[in-house]
């Protein structure tokens, strides 16, 4: 399954980009699953694991941990929101 | 209805007299304006730059007005919310409701601008003297949205 991940705010410029396209493994099933999978490149995207209170977004709607994925899905990770 | 993101800057009085006129029943206007703050804590505020997740925010934005219209009784809505650089002075954003009686318009702004600080995906990034830094969340506007 092929998906698009955007990343935004203080994680954009931690990870150094702004998207990706990624083929997933069959084992990644769900936003949270994506999320280790991320985690699991070390380095830098070990913000994945430590951001506190990390949004996900599965095709611009709020998802949930378990919220599943589904091939051309468009996935977003963000820090706590803060405008008005 | 209208939920407008832009760069440009906007005038309040005109986005107020459109609700006015927006039908003979509107007896009441409730409007909200958000600046940038030239001192927020100890340091001095240079500039602003708000990131957006284009598409989405546009999205929150419209359920947010829709929840309000279910809530309460509304005749007009107009949400405006500006991104890219900002200076201090600067409006970032208004919403306006008009209403037959003051209580819907009063109940509804307040509540959009509670649930657009905590729902709609903006970010402020602040650069000061001692560099740029994100602003953080803060739990007074979570408090202030459960409330709802």
């Amino acid at each position: 399954m092929a998906i698009r991940i955007l990343y935004f705010a203080a994680l954009r410029e931690a990870l150094g980009r702004p998207e990706e396209s990624m083929e997933l493994p069959e084992s990644v099933g769900t936003v949270e699953a994506l999320r280790l999978h991320l985690c699991g490149r070390s380095g830098a995207w070990e913000v994945l694991g430590r951001t506190r209170n990390l949004r996900m977004a599965i095709n611009q709607e709020m998802a949930q941990p378990a919220s599943p994925l589904k091939d051309g899905d468009e996935v977003a990770f963000f820090p706590p929101v803060t405008g008005g | 209805m209208a939920v407008r993101v832009q760069t440009e800057d906007f005038d309040a009085g005109a986005e107020i007299a459109v609700l006015c006129a927006a039908s003979p029943e509107v007896g009441a206007c409730a409007s909200f304006v958000g600046v940038v703050r030239a001192r927020d804590g100890g340091d001095g505020v240079a500039a602003m730059r708000l990131e957006h997740y284009s598409g989405m925010t546009e999205k929150a934005c419209e359920a947010i007005v829709a929840e309000a219209r279910r809530r309460w009784r509304l005749i007009d809505v107009t949400v405006i919310h500006r991104v890219g650089e900002l200076a201090p002075g600067d409006r970032i954003v208004f919403v306006g409701v008009a209403s037959a009686h003051r209580g819907d318009a009063f109940a509804a702004c307040e509540f959009i601008m509670d649930y657009l600080k905590t729902r709609a995906p903006f970010w402020k990034q602040e650069c000061t003297g001692r560099g740029s830094r994100w602003v953080e969340a803060r739990e007074d506007d979570d408090a202030a949205a459960a409330r709802w």
